[in-house]
């Protein structure tokens, strides 16, 4: 594989403007200071208790993230454009969800084929013609964003769901300037602290139409034992809001209420960090104990928004994902300002008679697979791998997709031999409300801290970054 | 407040008060048994810490003697006791993790890094006595940090307030168990039966409830069995008397009432409880039978439990 592009260095040695002051410092720096400091920082997040779960691994249920303290540094210019294809990239999410849930307008152009539509699991035809407060489906994106050059931003995936890792962003950012005061007063990084009051004015904005004045929010979490229940706790705390079990609420005559010391509260809206399949046990999976009985049809009458709205899943599936150029351009008739990774269909069969042919190369996705669980990476792959996988595409080749091999940006991390390039990504989160979209200037880099590994889901050995955009 | 919340919050503090009360009594039983015979008499003091804790039966389902090391580990580090330090203090770190939200960053801090010692440092057990007296301390430490850290930093609403009522439960039951068990030794003295040798019993009765100077700076006297026993069950100044526990219940209980706007059940049976104490003379309760009075206080007191449940947690 060529030498991938570096967000410090570029192609070579020609160190990019955005981190001239990183490089300086870091010559100043002598290495144990770093390492004294890398020890600060896991000792301040194991205290915070900032720890995730991992499933299936019981010697480690609760494990840290670990966290590099080079920063990852993006220039101004580099993140307006970014910024601005980012919205471009929602507002189309939340126009394809309405559309795919009334109209169908884009079915009808024949933009896309309607079996991966109506044969895909994770459309609910509970939301045919369920109008949701301002058609905002997608309050809460995080858009992965990947690059293999210094002038394109490529979206590796659209997670429309329930995204996670907004925390790190806000806990690595205030563990670098307990750590690194100097560093920061040298440059001028932009702000995150505002995301959780950002999150909560757009939550708020989308009560519905017969809530109070001042609508009561509530973050809706699985439990303790989820991987991501440290965020769930986080944001309810900086939110200000009650971090609520299924248990804890109670729908009657199509309201949803909190069990309180004072007996019964009405919420109007929840942010909810459970699944579609186990939010209700009346309408999805009977078996969930997770969830709240008539929530649905709750939701159904227009008394609770959820955030994100029901059926979300139909516009980041991996599917759906190779048709988002093109979704783009159909409902506003622009070019997409941020790149696809070409994706091959295996459910077409010249494009899987392509990916058998160079399985070797490609990186194969289960179309319903998140997490980096459950991948094939061609060219870190044994060849048994490889071929149990060829017999997986073809007993089932409309469950997967393929793509190229991409060289990820690499960004300067600390290892055990020094400073070395290590491949990142970054995942800003992107919040829309009634009136306005907003993106606070950062976001999640996760870096692959093994050498050569482009693997950066933190289930697989993944790391964090800080992510700083500059101001001008 | 959700009511999951308010439980959660509950049960933390009880679960901190009991791992610390727990430390208190395997302290005590080993200084006591570090006396020559003679000086202590034949009981075996670890059955009593056994009886103590609550969890007598139960022990014998794992165990065939109740001598020290058996004793020790059952109480502070066994997987198979749910009551024991360590799963106090397991549990408390789950319950505040539930609850993160209501906690203050400083009451997090201390069980978070309580339960980290406890994974690190303690994993397998106190290899020798002088680890385990360091292990005690450290037990009572967390307790006090998280007590203080509490009444530091927590707001004073209804958080707090049914925080403190599991404190105070749990500190009036873990009281009246002293009492329970070791109430023979302290009958007045024409009926006691003991002579000389209890003088060192007492004293760990009162090291147990750690009022053994608060003893004699209240009655200015050599040890009398009749005035421990009036210190741990009337005198409203001892913080670990029944008296004290319930006057704070009573307070706590008032003040979620005024902030809610509204009395119910446990408010009225606290306040019974507690008039029943402010009420009570030592030579009555000996009249009627100390253990009588006791057994019928440990029922009463879980009692409440029961009703602040009912009433708020659920």
């Amino acid at each position: 594989m060529a030498v991938a592009f570096d967000e410090m260095n570029g192609l070579g040695e020609d160190l990019r403007p955005a981190y001239q002051e990183l490089s300086r410092w870091l010559k100043e720096t002598p290495p144990d200071a770093l390492e004294y400091r890398r020890q600060e920082a896991e000792l301040l997040f194991r205290r915070i208790g900032i720890t995730f779960a991992v499933y299936g691994d019981s010697e480690a249920q609760e494990r840290l993230i670990p966290f590099d303290v080079i920063p990852r540094i993006m220039s101004a210019t580099e993140w307006t454009l970014l910024e601005k294809g980012l919205k471009q990239r929602v507002l189309a999410l939340n126009m394809f969800l309405k559309d795919i849930y009334h109209g169908r307008d884009i079915l009808r152009a024949n933009v896309i084929p309607e079996d991966l539509i109506f044969q895909n699991p994770v459309f609910r035809p509970e939301m045919n013609g369920q109008d949701v407060p301002h058609d905002i489906y997608v309050h809460i994106a995080g858009i992965d964003i990947i690059r293999t050059d210094p002038d394109n931003f490529i979206v590796l995936e659209d997670n429309a769901r329930t995204p996670s890792g907004v925390s790190y962003m806000l806990e690595n950012r205030e563990i670098m300037m307990r750590l690194f005061p100097d560093l920061f007063s040298r440059h001028r990084v932009a702000p995150v602290e505002r995301y959780p009051d950002e999150l909560l004015s757009a939550l708020r904005s989308v009560a519905p139409h017969n809530a109070s004045a001042e609508p009561t929010v509530a973050l809706m979490t699985p439990g303790v034992y989820n991987s991501a229940y440290y965020e769930h706790s986080f944001l309810a705390d900086k939110l200000g809001i009650e971090l609520v079990e299924g248990r804890d609420l109670i729908v009657k005559n199509d309201e949803v209420f909190m069990r309180t010391t004072e007996g019964l509260k009405r919420v109007d809206v929840i942010y909810r960090r459970v699944d579609d399949d186990f939010l209700d046990p009346l309408t999805f999976r009977p078996d969930s104990a997770l969830g709240v009985p008539g929530l649905m049809s709750a939701y159904a009458a227009g008394n609770i928004t959820l955030a994100n709205a029901v059926g979300t899943g139909i516009a980041d599936d991996k599917a759906i994902y190779s048709y988002m150029p093109d979704i783009v351009k159909f409902y506003l008739s622009e070019e997409p300002i941020l790149k696809n990774v070409q994706t091959w269909r295996c459910r077409e069969p010249q494009d899987l008679s392509y990916v058998l042919d160079n399985l070797a190369d490609l990186v194969v996705k289960e179309v319903h697979g998140s997490g980096g669980y459950g991948m094939l990476i061609g060219p870190a792959a044994t060849k048994a791998t490889i071929e149990a996988f060829r017999d997986k595409l073809k007993r089932e080749p409309e469950g997967f997709i393929a793509q190229p091999t991409l060289a990820l940006s690499t960004c300067p991390t600390c290892t055990d031999k020094g400073l070395a390039p290590r491949h990142v990504d970054l995942r800003p989160f992107v919040l829309t409300g009634s009136s306005h979209t907003t993106i606070v200037p950062g976001g999640l880099t996760r870096v692959a801290l093994k050498e050569g590994s482009l693997v950066v889901n933190s289930s697989q050995g993944g790391g964090t970054k800080d992510t700083w955009i500059l101001s001008e | 407040m959700l009511s999951r919340t308010a439980e959660n919050l509950f049960w933390l503090a009880r679960y901190v008060e009991r791992a610390e009360y727990l430390a208190r009594t395997i302290d005590a039983t080993l200084r006591v048994t570090a006396l020559p015979a003679a000086y202590v008499g034949k009981t075996n003091e670890w059955d009593s810490a056994l009886l103590t804790a609550g969890v007598g039966a139960a022990f014998y389902d794992h165990y065939e003697e109740a001598n020290e090391r058996n004793v020790v580990e059952y109480l502070s580090f066994s997987s198979e006791n749910p009551a024991s330090i360590k799963n106090c203090i397991e549990a408390a770190r789950l319950n505040s993790r539930s609850v993160r939200t209501a906690l203050t960053s400083e009451m997090w801090d201390t069980i978070n890094s309580a339960w980290i010692e406890l994974q690190a440092v303690w994993n397998k057990g106190p290899a020798n006595r002088e680890e385990l007296a360091k292990f005690l301390r450290f037990v009572q430490e967390t307790s006090l940090r998280f007590d203080g850290s509490a009444y530091r930093t927590m707001l004073r609403n209804d958080a707090y307030w049914f925080s403190r009522l599991g404190v105070h439960l749990e500190r009036a039951d873990n009281t009246a168990r002293i009492l329970d068990v070791k109430y023979h030794m302290l009958l007045p003295e024409e009926e006691h039966v003991g002579g000389p040798l209890d003088y060192y019993q007492w004293t760990s009765i009162l090291r147990s409830v750690s009022a053994t100077t608060a003893y004699h700076w209240v009655y200015r006297e050599t040890l009398k069995p009749w005035l421990i026993a009036d210190l741990l069950i009337l005198n409203d100044t001892l913080p670990r008397s029944l008296a004290s526990c319930y006057s704070n219940l009573v307070r706590n209980l008032d003040q979620i009432g005024v902030a809610y706007g509204r009395q119910g059940a446990s408010q009225r049976h606290a306040r019974g409880i507690r008039n029943r104490l402010e009420h009570s003379h030592m030579d009555d309760i000996f009249q009627h039978g100390v253990h009588e009075f006791i057994q019928e206080f440990i029922a009463d007191n879980s009692r409440l439990g029961e009703i602040i449940t009912k009433q708020y947690l659920i």
